[in-house]
């Protein structure tokens, strides 16, 4: 920038400012709230809410971590609710054999969608919302076929996963912070990760640049799709029951809110793990304030609505650069 | 006026229809028209002809009233107009075809022909015997035959011009604009064209015949009117002009006129004996390439000339698996690669410097070491994971070689200057090793300083052994920057010169040049070059 005339420090101190808040708005308002909480809310300031709250927060943010990758290739993943219910049918149905074998089958189910929709998108050239909406709708009705009702999960090891810890963190909230870590290095530190970002950025370039564009679509909605399985098989393991009638409603939406408050943008080529991680926990605790405080679910919707249409503002600002 | 055929002497032209005067235009940062005076006569076919950037597009739309004229009057039938849409210029009898067909796909021939002015029976219902049987008689003038009920995106892409053409023709114009219109028709088709533009012109129809084809606006037109930067640079009779100063008027070069050498950074030449590290044969692609051989040894420069749309950039997305061939070879230093894969011709040794750098070759929101190391990235990481001090080596050994000004390796693409990017580009195709260089239009946009730079470099890079292969807009570069000029003209070599004969006397001979033989023109030519 070239811009020196008067009035460009100011501007330039201005452009400064709103690209901070634009990167480290989230955090800022994880911050604003935690304050918020801790002067308003009685007991707010305990471990037990604190726990509660994470292990809440846990599904939505693995299920997140997989949206990231989707977008960041200029893509999005709305199966993933339906996985999660299709990870919890399988899980109920082959626990029968142990529950490690009933995991990986769940996981390898959630995989097998992720490589449906990655097909569709990367060779038959679907564009990412159709195709992994059929994924949704699919996903959904096959998981009712294989669990047609509500059927309560009694297995001591899946007990113990939903609700044992490790010196008094959940595992629930281990595992979540472990996957987000392993995604972080994925995104930085791997080839994969590279490819992916610059693939979301240009596509046409990344092409001519001899990437291998389609194997790393597939990769994307994998991973996608066995995050949002394993999101499912804790979901399961916390609630004690499968119901793959209701497991995962509208996760696609959570997600895709924690996705961009957390700063990543639709247009691809660009993801933000810990953003991804405060917009998940910005959502959460929002919602916590406000039942807290005995609001009805309806004022929940509507500030979800707004911290949505904020995070979409500044995103438009960071387009325009 | 009786209908005229053939295309003997033109018919005395009437009055003016559609005209501008002082026409001028500016978009930020540049200017599209300056002063720009057209006249466009009824009975007569006026082509309108220049290469990128003359403004071609722009007098068209401000014709037909996308845009509004920055400066200047557009007349139209004797009055000053000002047409706030393009809807009121078709009201008003001005009829466009573009390029790119604008119809429905998805509804029925007869649909498109009567969109918006469909016959109406009792009730205000749409008369579909009615419509039905006008369509098929109107496309039956033309000499298509189809079914008018067919959804309009089955029929091939010469019939949807040919239906477009139709639309045109029977609401009731009085100027005809075609953008283009033969650059996907077949011989045949092109021979109903020309005589429905006769007719048209028998009609005392005005029509403006945009066209790089320099053998169609011989045959079909009456006047011709060149643009360059801008301005109208020549308008008078065709048949007083002669192709090479037709040429030369386009590309604004004087016949006969010595060039010293050293005006660019290009220094002598490179020829080599040595066995040819890229020989592409008989590459073809419907309606682009019609069979393009060349060869390029080490250490020498190829360019390829030939105007806007001769297939020039096609040729070397060819080459490096961008666009697959219908047909044809492509061998690089003796081992013959798999067409129409990108990573294949990656990995024999081909990199191609895209024409449209913004879109195709930088990832501008990553960095400009992330777009150094972009294809090279599996090569720098073990098991999947980035060797960063790998890469820093790489970037740190390029950003200095060629120069590269950037804040440091972390800046992002998009916020360097064009010749930098294009300098990112090349430090990311040099990290792999290439056998074979294409470039296209690597100086385009990029300013001066920058320019010679980059010249130079190419200049370097041949010298190292690489084959390069070197498409520019820019005469004196390609003259100057080429061993040997392989001369395109509708997607087909006309040409080749070699030693003294590259000289931009003879490049603009070549593609002056009438065809061989009239008839059997093949009908292939570039889409568009941009």
């Amino acid at each position: 920038m070239t811009d020196i005339g008067l009035g460009g420090r100011t501007r330039l101190d201005r452009d400064r400012l709103l690209r901070l808040l634009q990167d480290y708005g989230v955090h800022l308002g994880v911050a604003v709230l935690l304050l918020v909480n801790i002067a308003i809310t009685p007991h707010f300031l305990s471990a037990e809410n604190f726990r509660t709250q994470a292990v809440q927060v846990a599904p939505v943010l693995i299920v997140a971590l997989g949206m990231a990758l989707a977008i960041g290739s200029e893509g999005v993943d709305l199966s993933v609710g339906s996985v999660m219910a299709l990870s919890t049918s399988l899980l109920s149905l082959y626990l029968g054999y142990g529950m490690w074998i009933a995991l990986l089958v769940a996981v390898l189910g959630g995989a097998a969608v992720g490589v449906a929709n990655g097909a569709l998108i990367a060779y038959i050239g679907v564009q990412p919302i159709v195709a992994t909406l059929a994924l949704m709708v699919a996903g959904r009705g096959l998981a009712q076929v294989l669990l047609p009702q509500l059927k309560d999960v009694h297995d001591p090891t899946m007990a113990s996963l939903g609700s044992g810890d490790l010196l008094g963190i959940p595992y629930l909230v281990l595992i979540a912070v472990a996957l987000a870590l392993l995604v972080a290095f994925v995104v930085r530190r791997t080839t994969f990760g590279r490819q992916l970002l610059a693939i979301g950025d240009s596509r046409p370039a990344a092409k001519l640049a001899g990437l291998p564009v389609r194997r790393v679509l597939i990769l994307v909605y994998v991973c996608s799709g066995a995050l949002a399985a394993i999101a499912g098989v804790l979901a399961t393991a916390r609630l004690t029951a499968s119901d793959p009638t209701s497991l995962g409603n509208l996760m696609e939406l959570s997600a895709i809110t924690a996705v961009v408050v957390g700063g990543t943008p639709l247009s691809g080529g660009r993801v933000r793990i810990g953003g991804t991680v405060a917009g998940a926990v910005l959502i959460q605790l929002l919602t916590a304030t406000l039942i807290k405080h005995d609001l009805p679910p309806s004022w929940t919707q509507i500030a979800q609505a707004v911290v949505i249409i904020l995070a979409v503002y500044a995103a438009r600002e960071r387009g325009r650069r | 006026m009786l209908p005229v055929t053939g295309s003997g002497a033109p018919p005395v032209a009437g009055p003016a229809m559609l005209s501008v005067s002082g026409l001028g235009k500016s978009f930020p940062g540049v200017r599209a028209l300056d002063g720009v005076d057209f006249t466009a006569r009824a009975g007569e076919v006026h082509a309108l002809i220049g290469e990128n950037g003359a403004g071609k597009s722009t007098l068209i739309k401000v014709l037909t009233g996308v845009y509004k004229a920055g400066e200047g009057e557009v007349r139209y039938d004797g009055s000053a107009v000002r047409f706030a849409t393009p809807l009121q210029a078709q009201h008003a009898g001005i009829s466009t075809i573009y390029q790119e067909v604008n119809l429905v796909p998805l509804m029925s021939v007869a649909r498109n022909l009567f969109l918006g002015r469909e016959p109406r029976g009792r009730l205000g219902l749409i008369d579909f015997r009615r419509m039905h049987r006008e369509a098929q008689e109107a496309l039956r003038g033309l000499g298509v035959r189809v079914d008018v009920r067919r959804p309009l995106r089955e029929l091939g892409v010469g019939a949807q011009q040919m239906v477009a053409l139709a639309r045109a023709v029977s609401v009731d114009a009085r100027v005809v604009i075609m953008d283009e219109p033969t650059s996907s028709l077949e011989p045949r088709e092109v021979a109903t064209l020309f005589g429905v533009i006769r007719m048209l012109r028998g009609r005392g129809i005005a029509v403006i015949y945009v066209s790089h084809r320099l053998d169609e606006l011989y045959e079909v037109c009456d006047t011709v009117t060149v643009l360059r930067d801008g301005k109208a640079v020549h308008t008078g009779p065709i048949a007083e002009l002669d192709r090479l100063r037709l040429v030369a008027l386009m590309l604004g070069r004087e016949i006969g006129d010595v060039r010293e050498e050293g005006l660019t950074k290009f220094s002598g030449n490179h020829d080599t004996e040595a066995q040819p590290v890229l020989e592409a044969t008989g590459l073809t692609v419907r309606h682009q390439l019609d069979g393009v051989s060349l060869t390029i040894r080490p250490g020498e420069v190829v360019g390829l000339g030939g105007l806007l749309g001769s297939g020039r950039s096609e040729t070397a997305k060819a080459i490096a698996g961008a666009l697959p061939p219908d047909s044809g070879r492509v061998v690089i230093a003796g081992v013959p690669v798999r067409t129409g894969s990108t990573p294949a011709a990656i990995r024999a040794g081909v990199s191609l410097l895209p024409e449209d750098r913004k879109a195709e070759g930088i990832v501008p929101g990553l960095s400009v070491r992330e777009n150094i190391a972009l294809a090279a990235l599996p090569g720098l990481s073990r098991f999947g994971l980035v060797d960063e001090a790998r890469i820093d080596r790489v970037v740190d050994t390029f950003m200095k070689r060629l120069r590269i000004k950037a804040s440091g390796p972390h800046q992002k693409v998009g916020e360097l200057s064009g010749g930098n990017q294009q300098k990112v580009l090349l430090a990311r195709w040099l990290a792999m090793n290439p056998k074979v260089l294409l470039l296209d239009e690597p100086t385009r946009g990029i300013d001066v300083g920058a320019k010679a730079e980059v010249q130079k470099l190419i200049d370097e890079l041949a010298d190292d052994g690489l084959g390069v292969l070197l498409i520019s807009s820019d005469m004196e570069e390609l003259i100057e920057g080429s061993d040997r000029v392989v001369v395109l003209k509708d997607g087909a070599v006309v040409e080749e010169l070699t030693g003294d004969a590259v000289t931009e006397d003879r490049l603009m001979r070549a593609i002056a040049a009438a065809p061989a033989a009239q008839a059997t023109t093949p009908a292939t030519s570039g889409g568009d070059d941009d």
